[in-house]
């Protein structure tokens, strides 16, 4: 029972569900430390200012303390969580959709774009080597770890996520700052394991890029 | 599979969600291609930077707030 792999909830997820229903504080505030904010982080995606984020999350842990007594147990207690604050953000965010612009985005986004800039391959019609690279990147191994781990690289990392769109955005969050198995992803933004793959790959070629710009591409320094 | 074609595969490669005989001619194409090589070292370093953002704590007045939350809601159930 404590191994789940189809993900229903663990026999832990059950033992604070019904301290919770005892109105155990304890219990609750743990799971505040540890969900509030990864809870904040999702909800700042979908509304326009951090206020609005704050007020989600607090309506979120309402709906979560109310359906209580609904939660069955057949998604890990987490997923039950992200799902209900997902719900509730982007109900605000719909309301809100009037004065913020890049709601509109949010459906059609027909990304196409290449994970590098083509001109950085040798054209397909070249007669040795099509596809190859033309102009490669140059390794960051002879970046000092101070610049590479200092924080205004992360200031670039959480710059270029923020420039994403909205869904490649959510994905990478979840993933990458949070941690999350693609199965947790999948289950909290109920999208298909193709689709969640392509937006994380979008989302990290993006900021990969990001970074090449950032960090430099090498060629000052080597030559 | 060439270097531009490579590229876009390296998230389903990481998330090993590639048939067995793509994998292998992944492989084989990055054992002998620096370019590709330095890549996918790039996009490892990506995921762990990005890793490194969260690292948040929950502020007290917030904790104070849903502390009242939980109350409130204990006291009408």
């Amino acid at each position: 029972m404590s191994d789940t792999p189809s993900g229903a909830a663990t026999e832990q997820d059950l033992a604070l569900v019904r301290a919770l229903r005892a109105g155990d504080e304890t219990a609750f505030m743990m799971l505040v430390e540890r969900y509030q904010p990864a809870m904040l982080r999702i909800a700042s995606m979908y509304v326009s200012t951090r206020a609005v984020a704050e007020d989600v999350v607090q309506d979120a842990w309402v709906g979560v303390l109310k359906g209580l007594d609904g939660f069955e147990g057949r998604s890990s207690l987490r997923t039950w969580i992200f799902r209900i604050l997902v719900n509730t953000a982007k109900t605000r965010g719909q309301r809100e959709a009037r004065s913020v612009p890049f709601s509109s985005v949010w459906a059609a986004e027909p990304d196409v774009e290449p994970s590098v800039d083509p001109d950085r391959f040798l054209s397909l019609g070249h007669p040795g080597s099509p596809g190859r690279w033309a102009e490669p990147p140059v390794g960051w191994a002879s970046t000092p770890e101070e610049l590479l781990l200092s924080k205004e690289t992360l200031a670039e990392v959480s710059r270029a996520i923020d420039a994403l769109p909205p869904n490649q955005r959510e994905v990478i969050t979840m993933r990458d700052v949070l941690g999350w198995t693609s199965a947790d992803v999948r289950n909290a933004l109920d999208i298909s394991e193709t689709n969640q793959r392509v937006l994380l790959h979008r989302a990290r070629a993006k900021v990969r890029r990001a970074l090449e710009g950032y960090l430099g591409s090498g060629r000052e320094r080597t030559s | 599979m060439n270097c531009s074609e490579l590229v876009e595969l390296v998230t389903d490669y990481l998330e090993g969600s590639m048939p067995a005989e793509q994998r292998a001619r992944f492989d084989e194409h990055v054992s002998g291609c620096d370019g590709c090589t330095t890549y996918l070292e790039q996009f490892r370093i990506t995921i762990r930077l990005t890793g490194m953002l969260s690292e948040e704590q929950v502020e007290p007045a917030t904790r104070e707030t849903l502390l009242g939350v939980f109350r409130d809601w204990r006291a009408s159930a």
